[in-house]
């Protein structure tokens, strides 16, 4: 096993989640030496996240959908002879290291204490970085109870814990809490719904600002993904075994309550996603889990010069091959960097990567010959429509900035309003997220514009410009503690 | 029909520890997040804002949105949702800047 720089592995895998274990597994089993990074204890990435070994779950699966995908990629990874998992690596840079090896930079540690920096050499890229949630604001988006649509399904999965349950208050009087509306747009919202209503919280409504009959447009995306169906079909019934109704073609477009989420108003929406006047409806609950589908998460790739293309929603994803091959060789993607796509679209791509991979490593021409590699591009090309659908069906409407108040916080983080970006736009000419960035310092703060870029770019494409996604181009793909930049040795590498 | 997220995946942890928030005592289970031990007590914020003094808390769960900050132990600007909580931690509310500068 490579245990210094002068050795390098034949692949680094950054992210254990579907894709990145497929890719290592096959890779592996191809008989290459395999550095598995993630900032996580467990391989899983969010779509398996499990919960914490502490907690002995006898049957963590009772929180997941299609698991024995999952325990069988786990089980060949931890007998797979030339993987090396590293976990708890939080990476945050990759570098051109000496002889067309690559240099990826993590820290390990606790966050914020004991941090170590670590250097993993490596002749090949496999960046399996997934994504994270897009948010669109609302007033009262910022109040205590308001959490991502993803990130109640996270604190449900690693810590069993819901959002605004616990120990009644004074204030609360006789009611128990635990009621959780669900909201955004988008799949993922009928699968945190139906966990958390299995889990025990009363969810009193799903509201998806998208009509379904939307995904109708698509008949052959939907004819060829059965499976699709399927869980649609599972999740709605496991949301009507427990009482919960779904309003599509609305959204949460106000958040009330002092301290902590009190109750929602729900309007109807346009198909511009425009409130409809007089709809407005109150639900009482003590949480909210919102998100508006998920980003890329693409700045490593984006820092090495990877070319991007803007997805059907709006977002940016890595341009990749027909073997997952980013625009910069040597440099892999499979998953929902090059597009939100699901997890089995993510392992079908970290699998045929991997092949692809072990080809130009054994110095062998492409594997375009083989069954297998046949059937896997085939799957891939079937699950990547049916993901550009999804995305055009559940894009956010040019309306929804009307939920927004001049006082609503777009930027949680520098506590940015709406107001200043639209002053920003209308009055000083900002035309992009960029701009508004430098003018309001909206996305500046500790997040880097992760929670807020989408929506700026939105708001500054008002002014007339076509919008641009947000920018990922960001110095580090996580926060690095300058004693730990300090105690790097001197780079050896030329920068990309 | 599973009445806590404990009883639907049949967890099976050591005993409960105890932490603090602001000097108030809170149970945590062995394996959880200062966040969800946190949450586990129907504690919602644990910092304010450095500009409007608003409450916050966990709100990407994951570690990417930095609304956790909470000063743990005396060391400002811990993300609560990726810290594991360890029996007698003593978590403070943060405010602004957690005081004690910048550590990110
Ligand atoms: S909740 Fe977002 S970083 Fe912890």
């Amino acid at each position: 096993m490579p245990v210094s720089v002068s050795e390098p592995y034949d692949l680094a895998v950054i992210g254990a989640g579907p894709a990145g274990l497929a890719g290592a597994v096959t890779a592996a089993e191809h008989g290459l030496t395999v550095a598995l990074l993630d900032a996580s204890d467990q391989v899983g990435g969010q779509f398996y996240r499990t919960p914490d070994p502490e907690l002995r779950a006898a049957r963590p699966e009772a929180l997941h959908h299609d698991w024995a995908a999952f325990a069988d990629l786990r089980a060949r990874q931890r007998s797979g002879n030339g993987i090396t998992h590293l976990a708890g690596h939080r990476v945050w840079t990759v570098t051109r290291g000496g002889g067309g090896t690559w240099a990826v930079h993590a820290v390990t540690g606790a966050d914020g204490a004991g941090e170590r920096p670590v250097c993993v050499p490596a002749r090949a890229l496999l960046v399996a970085t997934g994504s994270y949630e897009r948010q669109l604001p609302f007033p009262g988006w910022t109040l205590p109870g308001v959490v991502g649509a993803g990130g109640a399904q996270a604190m449900l999965k690693s810590g069993l814990v819901l959002p605004g349950i616990g120990a009644p208050s004074a204030r609360a009087g006789r009611r128990a809490r635990g009621r959780i509306v669900v909201a955004g747009s988008g799949p993922l919202l009928l699968a945190v719904a139906s966990s958390l209503a299995a889990a025990g919280a009363k969810v009193p409504a799903v509201v998806e600002a998208a009509g379904y009959l939307r995904y109708a447009r698509h008949p052959r995306a939907l004819a060829t993904n059965a499976h699709k169906m399927v869980e649609a079909v599972v999740h709605g019934s496991a949301l009507l075994r427990h009482g919960v109704r779904l309003r599509a073609r609305s959204a949460v477009t106000a958040v009330h309550g002092t301290g902590r989420v009190e109750a929602v108003t729900v309007s109807r929406l346009d198909r511009d996603w425009r409130p409809v006047p007089g709809t407005d409806r109150r639900i009482a609950c003590d949480a909210l889990a919102v998100g508006h589908g998920l980003t890329p998460q693409i700045e490593l790739a984006v820092t090495l010069g990877c070319a991007t293309r803007t997805t059907a929603d709006g977002t940016s994803a890595l341009v990749l091959d027909g073997f997952q091959e980013t625009s910069v060789p040597g440099v892999w993607a499979a998953g929902e960097t090059g597009g939100v796509g699901g997890a089995r679209l993510a392992r079908v791509e970290g699998e045929l990567a991997a092949i692809a991979i072990a080809a130009r490593l054994g110095g062998r021409p492409g594997p375009a010959g083989s069954g297998r590699v046949a059937r896997l591009r085939r799957a891939r090309s079937r699950m990547r429509s049916f993901a550009d659908a999804m995305a055009a069906a559940h894009a956010p409407g040019s309306g929804w900035p009307t939920w927004l108040a001049g006082d609503t916080d777009v930027c949680r983080c520098e506590e940015v309003t709406a107001g200043t970006i639209r002053e920003a736009v209308d009055d000083l000419g900002a035309r992009d997220a960029r701009t508004v960035k430098l003018l309001t310092r909206a996305g500046m703060g500790w997040c880097q514009g992760r929670m807020c870029g989408s929506a700026v770019s939105c708001l500054a494409a008002a002014g007339g410009a076509a919008p641009a996604p947000p920018g990922e181009r960001r110095p580090f793909a996580e926060p690095v503690p300058l004693g730990v930049l300090a105690s790097l040795d001197p780079p050896d590498e030329d920068r990309p | 029909m599973a009445r806590t997220p404990a009883d639907l995946v049949g967890a099976d942890p050591d005993p409960p520890f105890e932490i603090t928030m602001d000097g108030r005592t809170v149970t945590a289970l062995p394996g959880q997040s200062v966040a969800a031990a946190l949450w586990a007590a129907g504690i919602l914020a644990w910092r304010t804002t450095r500009n409007g003094g608003r409450p916050r808390g966990a709100f990407c769960g994951i570690g990417q949105c930095y609304d956790c900050l909470a000063t743990i132990n005396g060391e400002p600007n811990r993300r609560a949702c990726l810290v594991p909580a360890r029996p007698g931690d003593a978590i403070t509310t943060q405010e602004g800047h957690g005081r004690a500068g910048l550590g990110v």
